[in-house]
């Protein structure tokens, strides 16, 4: 019996990790529903801005508050994770603090891991109040109604919690050491939790062993937890922000992509020997679709950019539209891309891994034309974001299928475009009086 | 007033077997637009005045198909950028400047991968350059001490990082270069892109032209200085919006070189 926790350890362990990859694969899986993605060029340049803009954050202290908090919660992350290999070590093997052996390595470990504990304490309790004390504009908009509010303060709550929990934990030990408790050697050096022990004063050792050891399993096990909730919640670019910066767009940004389907046809009709009345052979594939009116007419890329996409809504907040009151958000259309896809993965799953007509796509009843409509192309939305997302892409991708595949641009564009057509500029005036305005005086 | 304006065409210089420096790429707002068409003589007139052998494309241009492809139009996009590579392919252009970051940005970027590949800048780089190599001198002039403000053209901002050349002209010019709270990487849009300008905007609050207006009029300026036609337009008419026309001008720079320099 006495390998009991070590055998709940080991399944709890293996439960937990089993669904994370359950998850991963599933989240691969929809990720690849999108067409192929031109990505393996200028590998440096790729690692250069991973490591610069997930790595180092460089992009999150444009805005400084929210980037220093953040950077602090985020450090406090990866390296409070050293912590948890020696909790799942000591887990599985029945050991107390493994790593004791490194000795004054191990001081300084514990005792920086405290420090970051109580850091991220306080910047997760500024989060929350810049979200429901001080109410920053950007939480509240229409697409941050519902689960996605809730999500964003349970992300927080769990946090807090692991925090304290670590910090209890701690705490404990640190009481037991003091007291020459059985099995609790002194180890680590608590700066932080060594306030906490006082209130542990007067209690018995087995009481302070509870303590320590409910502390010790909650924490590991919701680490766990929130292991598992990363993929039905926003929070899942703790890990996707490492591959997204790495597939950002490398071109400037005023670039948009030149569609291949169309440059074909457009050679075909510059060519003087194609014979414009040939029937296409028989085993012509169906040309492509122009543009896109659901997610599995985007890039991989930016299915992953819809899965990164973690709500903070800078790019919304400095949207043209958004600013001046227009219903496009670019954070809602990564988010439609990203509820839609989770929709499209669920029929996929329901009907033995193929997709059956839903009746519903991405255009109209995720993303309606006004919002599409809106945009002014400018690209702020793709500046604000830290982690690389192109929300723009998607808008565009969207537009052409509803000129190229609908003719649904709104008049006046239909207008603007005749006029290119027609004489070579937007407006109604004719190409022969091109060069009128050398003779004005 | 500056004597008549020396406007050569590529085909005059194709007929006379020679082949100028540059070629300026006006573009339809520079082309057809009346507030657009100062801008084009301004620069011309520095041109002239820098004796810059140039040429323009006159009839032989036509759009680059930018505002048909940002509003999703990819076949007019490609059909226009197909006809006119083939034109300066023809006259064999190496080096293209134009006072339109649109133009600008299409030509540089999204014609390469249709076959067009020429040096492409924007009119202030260009100035910039003539300033550097000493074919240009600029005294403030009137602009002297002037409070100005910028406006960064997402277009030849954001879109390709050029921030510091416009910036550079406005501070030679001994004026007093004043940024708006948004500015460079996160400056305002002024409406116009993605083919907004020939559109009537979404429902909404306001237009994004009076949100970017009420930016530059908080910086109290004596100048808007735009580097681009489209936003000369919806700044002029944010300007006209708030009644402030007699108190602020909205001037290309290369306009106000012009100016400085009495041209």
């Amino acid at each position: 019996m006495q390998y009991l926790p070590n055998i709940i350890f080991v399944v709890l362990l293996i439960v937990g990790i089993g669904f994370f990859v359950k998850n991963v694969s599933r989240l691969k899986r929809n990720i690849f529903l999108g067409k192929e993605a031109s990505v393996t060029d200028n590998k440096p340049q790729r690692w250069k801005n991973m490591v610069k803009i997930a790595l180092g954050q460089s992009k999150m202290v444009v805005r400084p508050i929210a980037g220093v908090l953040h950077i602090i919660v985020y450090v406090g992350f990866v390296i409070i994770n050293i912590e948890v290999l020696e909790i799942i070590l000591d887990g599985i093997f029945g050991t107390h603090r493994m790593f004791a052996v490194l000795g004054p390595v191990y001081d300084f470990l514990i005792g920086s891991f405290e420090v970051l504990a109580l850091l991220v304490i306080i910047a997760v309790v500024v989060f929350w109040i810049r979200r429901n004390v001080i109410k920053l504009k950007r939480f509240f908009k229409p697409e941050m109604e519902g689960w996605p509010k809730k999500d964003g303060n349970l992300i927080l709550y769990i946090e807090l919690v692991l925090m304290v929990l670590f910090l209890t934990m701690n705490g404990a030990d640190y009481q037991l050491q003091q007291m020459g408790a059985e099995h609790y050697a002194a180890a680590g050096s608590f700066p932080i939790s060594s306030f906490i022990a006082p209130m542990f004063e007067g209690m018995s050792i087995s009481t302070l062993v509870l303590i320590e050891r409910t502390a010790w399993w909650v924490h590991i096990a919701g680490i766990l937890f929130f292991l598992n909730y990363l993929y039905y919640s926003k929070h899942l670019h703790i890990l996707l922000a490492f591959p997204n910066t790495y597939y950002g767009k490398l071109t400037p940004k005023g670039q948009f992509r030149n569609l291949q389907s169309v440059t074909d046809e457009v050679k075909m009709m510059m060519d003087p020997d194609a014979d414009p009345y040939a029937e296409p052979a028989e085993d012509a594939a169906v040309p492509d679709k122009f543009g896109a009116s659901d997610v599995q007419d985007l890039s991989w890329v930016q299915l992953l950019n819809a899965y990164t996409c973690t709500e903070c809504g800078r790019c919304t907040s400095e949207c043209p539209a958004n600013q001046t009151g227009k219903k496009l958000s670019p954070r809602k259309i990564m988010m439609d891309t990203r509820d839609r896809l989770e929709e499209v993965g669920k029929n996929i799953d329901a009907n033995n891994g193929e997709f059956k007509d839903d009746g519903k796509q991405l255009l109209n009843d995720f993303i309606t034309p006004e919002e599409l409509w809106a945009c002014t192309s400018c690209n702020a939305c793709v500046e604000a974001c830290p982690i690389s997302i192109d929300p723009l892409s998607i808008i565009m991708d969207m537009r052409q299928y509803l000129v190229m595949e609908q003719s649904a641009a709104p008049t006046d564009l239909n207008n603007m475009m005749g006029n290119i057509e027609n004489n070579g500029a937007p407006w109604p005036f004719n190409q022969m009086d091109r060069l009128n305005w050398s003779k004005e005086s | 007033m500056a004597s008549e304006l020396k406007v050569p065409t590529m085909a005059e210089f194709f007929a006379s077997g020679t082949v100028p420096e540059v070629l300026f790429w006006v573009g339809c707002a520079g082309s057809f637009d009346d507030r657009a068409k100062k801008i084009t003589k301004a620069f011309v007139k520095i041109l002239n005045k820098a004796n810059v052998s140039f040429a323009v494309l006159g009839t032989e241009e036509s759009c680059t198909g930018d505002p048909a492809k940002r509003a999703g139009n990819e076949f007019l996009f490609q059909m226009q950028a197909v006809t006119n590579i083939e034109v300066l392919n023809a006259y064999e252009i190496k080096k293209i400047v134009t006072a339109c970051p649109h133009c600008f940005n299409t030509i540089k970027n999204e014609y390469p991968g249709l076959g067009g590949n020429y040096e492409v800048v924007h009119h202030t780089q260009f100035l910039k350059d003539l300033l550097n190599d000493g074919r240009i001198s600029m005294e403030g002039g009137n602009f002297k001490g002037k409070r100005i403000t910028f406006h960064d053209p997402c277009y030849l901002g954001r879109a390709n990082g050029v921030y510091e050349a416009p910036r550079d002209l406005i501070r030679k010019l001994d004026a007093e270069l004043i940024e708006m709270k948004s500015c460079k990487q996160r400056g305002l849009c002024c409406g116009a892109g993605g083919a907004q300008m020939f559109k009537e905007p979404e429902k909404g609050d306001k237009d994004v032209n009076i949100e970017r207006t009420e930016q530059a009029l908080e910086t109290k300026p004596e100048i808007i200085a735009a580097g681009c036609p489209f936003c000369n337009t919806m700044m002029t008419d944010g300007v006209k919006n708030k009644e402030k026309e007699g108190d602020v001008q909205v001037m290309d720079i290369a306009e106000m070189i012009a100016t400085a320099e009495d041209l």
